[in-house]
């Protein structure tokens, strides 16, 4: 398997130290977690990927490629982002899904059959793509968030606890969507949570963070099974009780 | 032309006296802030009398353009506190408040609609450049409170693909907006609700209805113009201020941002 995501000595800094010399491989076509407890600088790693946030120092290539060296904006159309809450933008769902690719193709904004086509794809009804995001459920709206963010046709989704502001159905469901695009159109998906059943249910690779250090990186189930660290082994122990 | 003797002032200081009396009349207690108040006034206005009759006795344009500038940046001063949390303020708005009084004062100047007389210039250019501190304010003071209301929605449009101008773009629109909307409210009420300070001067003055009228619409329109310029300019200006050179997000409260660094630290001595 290719390196989709290289992270290499990663550090950041805004006064303290928030991430404090991450490496780590994505591979291509995979989906993985990045989990910890929370504060613990996961959302801040992803945020690292697409530029949303400047690291201090260290380097993330994607296909090979320093990020440093690539157009900001290129890079994030490469890479889309789901954020913890949907953040529908004002308007309709239409508009949602197709905000991305009208930002280069002015044509593409009132393009109703490629907005339908990602409204389909993340399994959500056509009479939705007229309605005022604002009326849509939040299971609904992020799901939406999800075809908005695939409609750039990234080779990498990054979600950021996407499913924290939902129920444990709409949560399953939404876990079910995330498995089924990975398969479907083979896109690489990292994934941050603070929720290690979810890591389990989802990822096929993982890596603990806690208080801005890589802890362990490896298949969730064995991470899971074996832990290889004293702490891996604290947090899913801690972690398990504190959900029963 | 002399229009009033002091003697006909001192004369008009029994207005005060009257309302002096009312104040004791009723128990007010207010007699102490009326007296002070009207000694104020009129050392306040003798002395802007004497500097324009200084001013109007420069005949040279570059005093007037320099006690044009002195005003904007006097103003620009005003208007930046206004927009604390904005880095840079003061220099936004100044600029904000130079680019949109002159353009609207040179269109007056070029079309030939004034003459470059201190009489005419520095009483409109006065209110050009009061009123564009005032959208200088209203810009500030918005455009930071909605970059921070709206900073999820930016960041969705930055991880989309968006430029940080792109993902400004409503923030921007409701900050002009905001900072237009008394100006076009006081264009569509004027003769309405208010006579005009302006106008009633150029009446009292002896001039005709229709040629106050028509003074008056010169200036609500000048003013109109300066005020969505500066508003326009001060936005833009000000939002660069929020986002890095790679379309990030930066926020005032972040310690990254060297301005708000100097500040803490000075008030912290």
């Amino acid at each position: 398997m290719d390196e989709k995501i290289i992270i290499e000595n990663v550090c950041q800094e805004k006064g303290v130290k928030i991430l404090d010399n991450i490496s780590a491989k994505v591979y291509d076509g995979e989906i993985f977690s990045i989990f910890g407890p929370s504060g613990s600088g996961k959302t801040t790693l992803l945020r690292l990927i697409n530029r949303l946030d400047e690291k201090t120092s260290g380097h993330i290539y994607l296909d090979g490629v320093d990020i440093d060296e690539m157009d900001v904006i290129t890079l994030r159309r490469r890479v889309g982002m789901v954020f913890q809450l949907p953040a529908l933008l004002p308007g309709k769902v239409y508009q949602n899904i197709l905000f991305g690719p009208g930002l280069f193709d002015r044509s593409k904004r009132d393009d109703t059959a490629l907005a339908l086509r990602y409204l389909k794809l993340v399994g959500l009804d056509e009479e939705l793509l007229d309605r005022d995001g604002e009326t849509l459920s939040v299971g609904q709206q992020q799901r939406v968030s999800i075809a908005r963010a695939l409609a750039n046709e990234p080779g990498v989704i990054l979600m950021d606890e996407p499913t924290s502001a939902l129920d444990l159905t709409a949560t399953l469901k939404i876990e079910e969507l995330i498995k089924r695009l990975n398969r479907e159109l083979k896109v690489t998906i990292v994934i941050v949570t603070h929720n290690i059943e979810q890591a389990v249910r989802v990822s096929d690779r993982s890596m603990l963070i806690v208080r801005g250090r890589k802890i362990e990186e490896g298949k969730t189930k064995d991470m899971l099974k074996n832990p290889k660290e004293e702490l891996t082994e604290e947090f899913i122990s801690g972690h398990l009780e504190e959900v029963r | 032309m002399e229009l009033m003797e002091y003697q006909g002032l001192v004369l008009a200081y029994f207005l005060i006296l009257t309302a002096i009396f009312v104040s004791m009349h009723q128990k007010a207690g207010l007699e102490k802030q009326l007296f002070y108040g009207s000694i104020r006034a009129f050392v306040q206005l003798m002395v802007m009398g004497y500097l324009l009759l200084f001013i109007f006795n420069l005949k040279e344009f570059h005093y007037l353009i320099l006690t044009l500038l002195i005003m904007a940046v006097v103003s620009g001063q005003m208007s930046a506190k206004r927009g604390e949390g904005v880095p840079d303020a003061f220099r936004i708005a100044t600029g904000g408040i130079i680019i949109g009084s002159s353009v609207s004062l040179g269109i007056l100047v070029a079309f030939g609609i004034i003459e470059t007389e201190p009489r005419f210039i520095i009483p409109l250019g006065g209110m050009i450049v009061g009123n564009s501190m005032y959208a200088s304010s209203l810009s500030l003071n918005r455009i930071s409170s909605e970059l921070k209301a709206r900073r999820m929605e930016i960041e969705v449009a930055l991880s989309l693909g968006a430029t940080s101008r792109q993902a400004a773009d409503r923030s921007l629109r409701e900050t002009v907006k905001s900072a237009m909307i008394p100006s076009i409210d006081s264009m569509r009420t004027v003769g309405l609700i208010h006579l005009p300070g302006m106008m009633s001067g150029l009446l009292l003055a002896g001039a005709s209805p229709i040629e106050a009228v028509k003074f008056q619409l010169i200036v609500v329109y000048m003013l109109t113009s300066a005020v969505s310029i500066t508003c326009m300019c001060v936005s833009l200006f000000a939002y660069r201020k929020f986002f890095t050179k790679n379309h990030q997000l930066v926020f005032i409260s972040s310690p990254d941002l060297s301005n708000r660094k100097g500040r803490m630290s000075k008030s912290q001595k």
